[in-house]
């Protein structure tokens, strides 16, 4: 406690003398405030405040049990299980026994998954190419596609052509959560241990440096961080390939990228509002990253489920002729699987991602959408993608804002309950609930940043960008001033606080494994 | 010293924090694809159970549960929890809809006979029905004392002391074992099924006791008519006005 201190200033020491009764009750993290002026603690994470100096943690066990696997995957969304059935599909007909464990952080498969969607077959086929026998929920095949620019009243048609990404023909709508539900019955058909409603929380690594597995979520802690008495800590699950296939900002992938550089020579990825949508390197010492994680999503053809499964296939098969080649030799105890990068550079994906890749750049000139659909028209439909040129994007999205004095407020008209609804009821149906008493899993890496420079200069976006509500800006109870509320419950794992955020200060970390939204067959 | 076994029924619903929407054909709600989990006042009497069992007062827990295959995550769920044998008494699908308390207590009883259990604990009451009858029923049918809304478990010897929570208070009983206690809120709090307990729990669930029990047929005494949403009886809701006192 005492070492901190030394770096405050003046008065904020003269502060905690006066505090100094509750000195021995505050942990850690209430040593960051800078200022003479009460930041209220926000964040209660165990991520932020760390438990070994903890006194309410003294004398709990933090010991873990562990299970080891031959292959962990992390996420169990189309690329995920795409890359454990194919993994078991191989055992089957080489007759090797290969254990495969995937955790998923929803309460059941296909709770979190949300897409349209318009599914190109392709990569699904590769997976089961007797699909139709089986009963695969793909009951509805594309017959019409109609493109048009909305205006206020009007509908200017587009033509599609046959080879623009557009075209949907051969493809088919379908309940992209029921169709992954499917896919979860089939991999524990097959053999895949798949263990819905427990979240991967911790990436644990050798003493190499390679990735040695995930440790799932602790249990039982309370808002404040303080231990329940049924507290529990999680389970190791140890692997010789950990595939992370978390979907969009996974926050495991996040450490990742920071830890193994796996960014240093990609663009920053954009999204649409976080859930989906430049392609990092993919694989590290002991793991590689699948599906839209990396993210593999064509973005004028508006798909990444099928080039989502086909990296998750292609894992599957490196990591399989790794696992089973008799002369093996790593440099590392995690297995470092070079050749799945190498063979999705090879494969269709990358490919068609190559030929689509300046489409989505090209809306960021003076035209907008309208240079990039001439932009689009012109190369992708008859040059194919073929030129030269790589072009960038304008940087990260967070770095994207301007400040609010420079920037006129929308007036947003009432919702009419018809063709649009409020925020707080639209919430409720996506039936997303947490665990209460737990700590806020929107961690923020510093309390006094959200009034101090969201809400100063950017008027606090973090109320108008999260689409269930999460953050309120509620007046200080005495005195002027705001401070933030962190409404976690009504969170949906869209992860637009940790993308989005100016100052890059909200570190989404998975909760308690089960909770989220419920989304039937989205 | 402890030779009492105890068991445990739980019941397989759709979660609490679901937003339920009714069928268009009003015949029920929609059950498909939506999630389901055990309900909570089922977990509180698995705790229970596993508590008596940590104390060494219950030597074997047993948790039962009626319906379709699904009910088999639930027991699963109880397996993790502590309890050591499960039993699915199977209903397909198209006739779990009909099954009601009573025949829910009837399976229990012969099931609690012929297990030779000296403890049956229940949730007071399923969150989708609402029932709050299974518990009184089964001991009815067993003609066994019950304690229903227990808010504290106390085994003594051959007797249970029970508190309930009752309208005016709490009430203290006195039963004699065997009995059935139903378990009300604040009994505890239920620990979590962590994953090492449901990896251990998947090779127990398959090896023991799932056949389905050969118990009473399943006649439906009554039969859902509809369901819907309430009326809107179109009356305003008077404005609360802000009065300081």
């Amino acid at each position: 406690m005492l070492l901190p201190l030394a770096k405050l200033s003046c008065p904020a020491y003269q502060c905690f003398h006066a505090l100094k009764i509750k000195k021995d009750y505050l942990p850690l993290c209430a040593t960051r405030w800078s200022s003479t002026s009460v930041v209220p603690r926000i964040t209660t994470h165990y991520t932020v405040c760390p438990r070994d100096k903890d006194k309410r943690w003294e004398g709990v066990n933090m010991e873990r049990f562990a299970e080891e696997a031959d292959v962990v995957i992390v996420g169990a969304g189309p690329a995920g299980l795409s890359a454990a059935i194919r993994l078991k599909q191989l055992a089957t007909k080489q007759e090797k026994d290969i254990r495969v464990c995937l955790v998923e952080k929803a309460a059941q498969i296909g709770a979190h998954t949300l897409s349209g969607a318009c599914l190109d077959p392709r990569g699904f086929e590769e997976l089961f190419p007797d699909w139709k026998e089986k009963g695969a929920p793909l009951n509805t095949p594309v017959t019409e596609d109609r493109f048009g620019i909305l205006t206020e009243k009007y509908r200017i048609p587009v033509p599609i052509l046959p080879g623009l990404p557009m075209n949907n023909h051969g493809n088919y709508i379908v309940r992209l959560g029921h169709l992954v539900s499917w896919m979860g019955e089939q991999a524990e058909s097959l053999g895949v241990e798949v263990y819905p409603g427990y979240a991967a929380a911790e990436v644990l690594f050798h003493e190499d440096g390679s990735v040695k597995g995930v440790a799932t979520n602790d249990v039982g802690i309370q808002k404040d961080g303080a231990p329940k008495t049924t507290f529990e800590r999680g389970l190791e699950l140890h692997a010789k390939v950990t595939i992370f296939a978390e979907g969009c900002h996974g926050h495991l992938a996040k450490q990742l990228y920071k830890k193994f550089d796996l960014r240093a020579n990609c663009e920053p990825q954009t999204y649409g509002i976080g859930l989906k949508e430049s392609i990092p390197k993919l694989t590290f010492p002991g793991g590689l990253l699948i599906g839209c994680s990396p993210g593999f999503m064509n973005v004028p053809k508006i798909k990444g489920t099928h080039t989502a499964m086909k990296s998750g296939i292609l894992a599957a098969e490196s990591i399989f002729n790794q696992l089973t080649s008799e002369n093996l030799q790593s440099k590392t105890t995690g297995l470092h699987v070079t050749e799945y990068e190498d063979n999705l550079k090879k494969s269709w994906v990358w490919k068609e991602l190559y030929t689509v890749r300046n489409i989505r750049p090209s809306c960021h000139g003076i035209l907008g959408v309208y240079g990039g659909m001439i932009y689009t028209g012109i190369f992708y439909w008859i040059f194919r993608g073929m030129e030269p040129w790589t072009l960038k994007h304008k940087g990260s999205d967070s770095d994207q804002l301007k400040p609010a004095k420079d920037c006129t407020p929308i007036e947003y008209p009432k919702p009419d309950g018809q063709i649009s609804f409020d925020l707080l009821s639209s919430v409720a149906l996506s039936g997303t609930n947490h665990e209460h008493d737990q700590p806020a899993h929107l961690t923020l890496k510093d309390d006094s940043i959200p009034v101090n420079r969201n809400l100063s200069i950017y008027d606090g976006p973090e109320q108008r960008f999260c689409p269930a509500g999460v953050y309120e800006f509620v007046p200080l109870e005495q005195g002027d001033g705001f401070r933030l509320q962190i409404n976690a419950q009504n969170c949906v794992h869209c992860k637009t606080c940790d993308i989005k955020d100016p100052s890059q200060n909200i570190n989404w970390v998975v909760p308690e494994g089960g909770g989220g939204p419920a989304y039937n067959g989205m | 010293m402890a030779e009492l076994r105890a068991l445990v029924a739980v019941k397989r619903v759709i979660d609490f924090a679901v937003k339920i929407r009714v069928k268009p054909d009003r015949t029920g709600v929609v059950t498909d694809g939506v999630k389901h989990s055990m309900n909570p006042f089922c977990e509180i009497a698995v705790e229970e159970a596993v508590r008596l069992k940590e104390k060494k007062l219950v030597k074997e827990i047993i948790a039962v549960s009626c319906g379709p295959a699904q009910c088999q995550e639930t027991i699963r769920t109880a397996l993790a929890m502590g309890a050591d044998r499960g039993i699915h008494v199977e209903v397909p699908a198209a006739e779990a809809d009909r099954l009601g308390p009573l025949q829910v207590a009837r399976v229990l009883a012969k099931l609690a006979e012929k297990e030779k259990v000296d403890l049956v604990l229940l949730g007071k009451q399923a969150i989708d029905d609402d029932c709050n009858q299974t518990g009184q029923m089964t001991a009815g049918f067993l003609d066994w004392p019950q304690g229903t809304f227990a808010s504290q478990v106390t085994l003594e010897g051959d007797k249970v002391k029970v508190e309930r929570e009752i309208d005016g208070g709490l009430e203290t009983l006195r039963l004699k074992l065997p009995a059935v206690v139903t378990a009300d809120l604040r009994l505890n709090e239920p620990r979590y099924a962590t994953l090492p307990n449901i990896m251990g729990a998947g090779p127990k669930a398959s090896a023991s006791g799932n056949g389905s029990a050969d118990v009473a047929p399943m006649e439906a005494g009554c039969r859902r008519l509809g369901q819907g949403r309430p009326v809107n009886r179109g009356l305003p809701c008077a404005e609360s006005q802000e009065e300081e006192d």
